[in-house]
């Protein structure tokens, strides 16, 4: 079981956001200490796919209250592409096909941007080659998926696969996973959850988003939170996931 | 984000000062006089000026195009200077000798003049508003045959090729500005390949306008002997003047029998600020005829400046089993106008065509492919395909396509495939969110949309033309 002195990585206090005017986030509070994984349920609008979202820092949302410290750091102060290089990772509820840009040169260019901002050396393509080769295995994928386009022409398991698979390069400190079971059949499931377990340490945590139990029978929550509204309003353990299967979600008030 | 790419797409122009040379100009204004007094500048013979006076007076008969889907105000030939040359312009024993300032205009422009200091294997002619200033390896080349010296050089040298062959692709009354070009042509490139010769090294021609008045009018003609080959690469840059400058060129290919000419342009022409005032008028025709059997021309352009570009480099096949291919890259922005493409006409029998066109708007600008693919009576079993795509970067640019497919032969098989994608923010995000920031996402996207053209440039120019459009396009997604 994790510890409470366990080190915080993610605090949410009271956080509001709207997109086009309108307030969806209201008022959201969640911490998130490492090695833990968080789950994020609730009924569809509820708010979860925006709450992912505007801690990955999606443009189109526009941030009207409240803080999120990511480690130690204000994080919606950064752009986007800081917030990556700061450890946050989102991995999309619909994947962008990205055309003429193949998976690889993108799996590279993301690895060596960061790995650069950390310090690092970069890899050439033959480095790469190898390195990639060796990560596609966490989520069995196969290695003709490099040098196909980014997502382009991708079933939907193997989009959520190659989300992985990115989440494997860049070794988040916060994983966000934004409905990852939605679409993938019970083998594409497995696979993907079975990668995330393996991509797990103590000093990382994640944040499932999803509308299913199902996953949580592949991925065990240390939390889960049943949002409604734009908030959270009941947090237990993985049997309160259990217990939504069975009675849906018109019982849990706040 | 889209202030990060609107930052990314407004990079100032890098080429854009003047030189302060002093030059030897004629007044503004056209009529036989300037003709006859360019004529005489050069020295030609009198064949030459009959033909300049002949297509000086069909041009008289002329209006310009209209049908190119691009607006401008109309351009006052009368206002314009027809002739300009840097002075003194004594003949130059070697390089040592090209006025310095010159040699430093083109050092900024990365132009290799100096042969000490050339870039690996590639002979340049300079052309200086309108004269060539100078030509490099031309001895080294002449070992092996290859004549590659300035159009006016050429004219004295070697009269019965230039006769033989001026007019013989592109006629003096092809079009508007193809007559007036064949009316006030100052200089260009002359390239003759001889029978049999694989030309050891890339030509190339490199184009600048220095002076603010001048409108630019060279030809290039290159000629490829039987079973000879040539790639040739052209460059050209343009200072930053308020005013509109006009660039009516005429390029003129000829292959003959198992020839093959590899043509490769980086038009990077001042295109005007970012409120779409001054920059070049780039109305060029571009020709090649595949005359022999098994010939081959293959034109790949990147179209990145230029206030208006109108320009279809055109393959003629006569040849049997002759092949044309036009690879091309048009880029535009802020308020930047493209009407481009390319004409494949197959007249010999199992002639090839190949289009692939890759069209890129941002800002307000407006970017038209058109192209037409035409299948003689005689052409058996002629072939073509051609590729369109269309990028969009924001919502306030354009892109058009306008195809023109006419078939006499019914052997023929002529296909078409075209494709609009826009860069928009789900995607530019989706860049970020793996840490990788606007600037190198729009790059990745556009090399990636454009790799099928560039893959067919010569090393440095596919290097060029990767670092350019991305200088033209950082910040222009929104």
């Amino acid at each position: 079981m994790i510890s409470s002195s366990s080190k915080i990585i993610l605090e949410v206090r009271n956080l509001s956001a709207s997109v086009a005017g309108v307030g969806i986030l209201k008022g959201i509070n969640l911490t998130v200490r490492a090695g833990e994984v968080h789950a994020i349920m609730g009924p569809n609008g509820s708010g979860k796919s925006t709450f992912s979202k505007v801690l990955a820092g999606h443009p189109s949302y526009t941030v009207t209250g409240g803080e999120v410290i990511f480690q130690g750091k204000n994080l919606l102060e950064l752009p986007p592409e800081e917030r990556a290089h700061a450890g946050v990772f989102l991995a999309f509820q619909y994947p962008i096909e990205i055309p003429g840009v193949s998976n690889s040169a993108f799996l590279r260019l993301a690895y060596n941007t960061l790995h650069t901002r950390r310090g690092g050396e970069d890899l050439d393509p033959l480095e790469f080659n190898d390195y990639i080769r060796e990560k596609s295995k966490i989520v069995e994928m196969d290695p003709s998926f490099l040098d196909r386009n980014v997502n382009e022409g991708f079933s939907g398991g193997e989009k959520k696969r190659n989300e992985i698979l990115q989440m494997a390069v860049l070794d988040p400190t916060l994983a966000i996973l934004d409905e990852t079971d939605s679409g993938l059949d019970i083998d594409a499931l497995r696979i993907v959850a079975s990668g995330v377990n393996r991509l797990m340490t103590p000093n990382n945590a994640v944040i499932m988003v999803t509308h299913y139990q199902r996953l949580l029978n592949y991925i065990t929550p240390d939390f889960v939170h049943v949002m409604r509204g734009g908030q959270i309003i009941k947090t237990g353990g993985k049997e309160l996931a259990l217990e939504l299967e069975t009675r849906g979600y018109d019982w849990v008030h706040a | 984000m889209s202030s990060t790419l609107d930052a990314l797409i407004n990079r100032p122009y890098e080429y854009g000062f003047v030189t302060d040379i002093e030059s030897d100009a004629l007044p503004k204004g056209l009529n036989e006089d300037v003709i006859r007094l360019i004529s005489k500048k050069k020295n030609e013979p009198d064949w030459l000026l009959e033909f300049r006076l002949a297509a000086y007076r069909h041009w008289l008969t002329l209006t310009p195009p209209e049908w190119a889907n691009i607006t401008h105000p109309k351009v006052d030939f009368q206002d314009m200077v027809y002739y300009s040359a840097p002075k003194p312009r004594k003949k130059l024993a070697s390089m040592d000798e090209v006025d310095p300032e010159l040699l430093r205009t083109f050092e900024k422009l990365g132009v290799p003049m100096s042969e000490r200091k050339a870039l690996a294997n590639v002979a340049v002619d300079v052309i200086f508003d309108s004269v060539s200033v100078a030509t490099t390896y031309k001895d080294k080349l002449a070992e092996v045959g290859v004549i590659f010296c300035s159009f006016s050089e050429a004219v004295k040298e070697h009269p019965e090729l230039i006769k033989k062959y001026l007019g013989s692709v592109v006629p003096t009354a092809d079009n508007f500005y193809a007559a007036l070009n064949s009316a006030v042509f100052t200089d260009g490139s002359f390239c003759y390949i001889p029978k049999g010769c694989r030309c050891p090294m890339d030509l190339s021609t490199y184009f600048r306008i220095n002076n603010g008045e001048s409108g630019q009018f060279e030809r290039t003609l290159i000629v490829a002997e039987e079973g000879s080959y040539v790639s040739y690469l052209e460059g050209c840059t343009a200072p930053r003047f308020d005013t509109n400058q006009l660039h009516a060129a005429v390029v003129e290919l000829v292959a003959m029998d198992n020839a093959e000419i590899k043509y490769s342009t980086v038009q990077n022409w001042y295109a005007g600020d970012e409120n779409g005032v001054g920059g070049i008028y780039n109305f060029v025709t571009k020709r090649g005829l595949c005359k022999g059997i098994n010939s081959k021309i293959s034109w790949t352009q990147v179209e990145t400046g230029s206030a208006i570009t109108w320009k279809y480099p055109s393959c003629v096949l006569i040849g049997d089993n002759s092949i044309g291919e036009f690879y091309s890259v048009a880029l535009t922005n802020h308020h930047q106008q493209a009407d481009t493409g390319t004409k494949m006409i197959h007249i010999g029998k199992n002639t090839r065509s190949r289009i692939v066109s890759k069209g890129i708007s941002a800002g307000q600008s407006n970017n038209s492919y058109r192209g037409l693919v035409k299948v003689g009576a005689n052409a058996a079993d002629a072939r073509n395909y051609s590729q369109c795509d269309s990028m969009l970067i924001g919502a306030t640019c354009g892109a058009n396509t306008f195809p023109y497919i006419e078939v006499h032969n019914s052997s023929a098989k002529v296909e078409h495939e075209a494709s609009t994608s826009r860069i928009g923010e789900d995607q530019m995000f989706y860049f970020a969110s793996r840490g990788i920031g606007a600037e190198e996402a729009v790059s990745m996207i556009i090399n990636g949309f454009c790799k099928e053209v560039f893959n067919h440039l010569p090393m440095e120019f596919a290097v060029e033309a990767t670092q350019l459009l991305g200088l033209k396009l950082e910040g222009s997604v929104g």
